[in-house]
């Protein structure tokens, strides 16, 4: 019976972790490339669950079928967020940059407060929202199983896109050396671009694929963000690989790690983990600085 | 010259404004100037961007707070022994964290201040979720409680707090450890070659701010009489001591208390002229005043004044 118990827990734990990975994916590629952490990830991702809430509440558009819609549009939100704001602080002192995001994200989450009230909402009958997967006497709910698929499928199209195409290689010649990436001719400016609207799409995929199991709220982005910042410095900065395997690695500490001291202190526990990890590798787990 | 008049405009200040109400904007300006001054030491001087210090604000005011209401010691006594728990939480946390740089350093920092907000949300004997009431003694100086709308005393009590910490912080700029911070801050490599111990320098730093964070932890409990892990134990604490140091400006003597008293004045302005609504306008007003003060100034007040002195000479 324990053993079910823990074997439901590994199993939802490491579905989750693929979307704290998805999230930390995001945020990765834009310190790697663009050198700065966004402190409002976390709003971001509850801007994107917000848009695939209201696709589905206004439109009837199930959060999976939408998927596109908060994809293109927090791609775009974070094009605008990095022409009209951080553009202006790539070379200011950490602190500053630090504030600028960290004022973006006092903003973004008072305004879905201002606007849609501090309630929890949910989507109701999504396509997979009841569906659930047997495994013997353990269960594997749809909506995680798809979510999991999705930030997997997206980690794969991201990882081929940097590893393997022309503009990934350009994009990591500028996280290398902004300058000596500018003097190959590679336009730095599009680049940084384009890891702020891919950063950011891949938070409007993981708000999307939430939104069917999980109730968004203006606060959801504090622990979502948190988590995010843990895991990619737990993954070690600038690797995008790193990331999505401590995303998984989260996901899994906090789900055991709250079934064997307490829900309570599911998430203290990846804290603790995290200090461990960098009291011994400072760099993190496949960091390169 | 202008120092003076500083010190003339606070020490009237509440013999001109007798309504509770400014009063009490007063002593939130120099509670808050206090936590800043101190985060300023770590933050500004030395340069580690540390993100936790809600973690001594909350020990100062438990420690005084629990022994208040448990054992009966006098809040003075609690704030001393707040002080020294906080000095003994700073070495242990600077042990665990000062290998780390930038980034990794700051994130550290939010994690362990989760986890001791963790502990103390799931601890009854600290008083769990619910917070702790501190009980009510005989106003006086000695029971560190006045009572009734008259907030001088408190006023008074918290600028000569803020007043210590001032005088500490212009003596370590002249002296020998104010040139090791400000040494580390620019290059811990160089300053470590030339043979300053930086990992020393960086723990006396977080000792000294932990100090009077704590301090500034145990007037907030007495002034307000409940804390609760929401209101002392929460990274938004952290974040705005440290946001009113880089508003005012970072690494220097008033910078700190200049950020305060800016960054109090419009949340307070926001609140009343905006605020129980309940629909977080005043909040949405001041995260874009944060995020535009930090693009376009991102060398805070004390940087614009600069600025504008140079301009003119």
């Amino acid at each position: 019976m324990t053993f079910e118990i823990l074997a439901q827990a590994v199993i939802n734990g490491i579905l989750m972790g693929f979307v704290f990975a998805l999230v930390a994916v995001g945020l990765s590629l834009i310190l790697g490339v663009a050198q700065i952490i966004n402190f409002a990830h976390g709003e971001f991702l509850m801007l994107g669950m917000y848009t695939a809430f209201w696709m589905w509440a206004l439109f009837r558009l199930d959060p999976l079928v939408s998927l596109p819609i908060s994809i293109g549009a927090l791609g775009l939100l974070g094009v605008c967020v990095y022409k009209l704001i951080t553009k202006r602080i790539l070379d200011a002192p950490r602190l500053t940059q630090i504030f600028a995001t960290f004022g973006l994200s006092i903003f973004l989450r008072s305004m879905a407060q201002f606007l849609w009230s501090p309630n929890s909402r949910m989507v109701q009958n999504s396509l997979v929202g009841d569906l659930r997967v047997a495994l013997g006497k353990v269960y594997v709910g749809a909506p995680q199983l798809v979510a999991a698929a999705g930030a997997i499928l997206a980690y794969g199209v991201i990882h081929w896109l940097v590893e393997k195409t022309e503009i990934g290689r350009a994009m990591m010649a500028t996280a290398e050396d902004r300058d000596a990436a500018s003097l190959m001719g590679i336009n730095t400016e599009q680049m940084y671009t384009l890891a702020w609207a891919v950063g950011s799409a891949c938070v409007g995929l993981a708000g999307g694929l939430l939104t069917t199991f999980y109730p968004v709220e203006p606060n959801i982005g504090l622990v979502f963000g948190t988590t995010a910042s843990v895991v990619i410095a737990l993954g070690g900065f600038g690797s995008i690989k790193g990331a999505f395997a401590a995303g998984i690695i989260v996901g899994l500490i906090q789900v055991v790690g709250g079934f064997l001291i307490g829900p309570a202190f599911k998430f203290a526990v990846v804290l603790v983990v995290y200090l461990l990890v960098v009291a011994i590798r400072p760099q993190g787990l496949l960091g390169k600085y | 010259m202008l120092p003076v008049a500083v010190a003339v405009i606070a020490l009237v200040y509440p013999k001109v404004f007798r309504l509770p109400y400014p009063q009490h904007v007063g002593v939130l300006v120099c509670m808050n100037a206090l936590m800043a001054v101190a985060w300023n030491i770590t933050g500004g001087y030395t340069g580690q961007v540390a993100l936790g210090n809600t973690v001594f604000f909350g020990i100062g005011a438990y420690t005084s707070s629990l022994l208040l209401r448990d054992f009966g010691v006098n809040p003075w006594i609690g704030m001393l022994a707040g002080m020294a728990l906080s000095m003994i939480a700073a070495v242990v946390l600077g042990y665990t964290t000062f290998r780390l740089r930038g980034y990794y350093f700051t994130i550290a920092c939010i994690a362990l201040a989760e986890i001791v907000s963790a502990i103390v949300v799931n601890t009854r004997r600290l008083g769990g979720a619910v917070g702790v009431t501190v009980p009510i003694r005989e106003a006086s100086l000695i029971n560190f409680q006045f009572h009734g709308t008259n907030k001088a005393p408190y006023y008074y009590t918290i600028l000569t707090f803020l007043a210590i910490a001032l005088l500490v912080v212009y003596k370590m700029e002249r002296s020998k450890l104010g040139y090791y911070f400000r040494a580390i801050r620019e290059d811990e490599d160089g300053a470590r070659a030339l043979g300053v111990n930086a990992a020393q320098y960086k723990l006396i730093a977080f000792m000294m701010s932990a100090l009077f964070t704590s301090m500034a932890g145990t007037f907030y409990a007495q002034y307000v009489m409940f804390i609760d892990p929401m209101s002392v134990l929460a990274q938004p604490v952290s974040v705005s001591m440290c946001l009113m140091a880089v508003l005012g400006g970072l690494g220097t003597l008033w910078g700190p208390v200049l950020g305060a008293l800016t960054l109090i004045g419009i949340s307070e302005a926001t609140r009343v002229t905006l605020g129980g609504t309940g629909q977080a306008v005043d909040l949405m007003l001041y995260g874009l005043l944060v995020m535009l003060f930090a693009v376009f100034q991102p060398k805070g007040l004390m940087g614009m004044f600069g600025r504008l002195k140079a301009r003119k000479e």
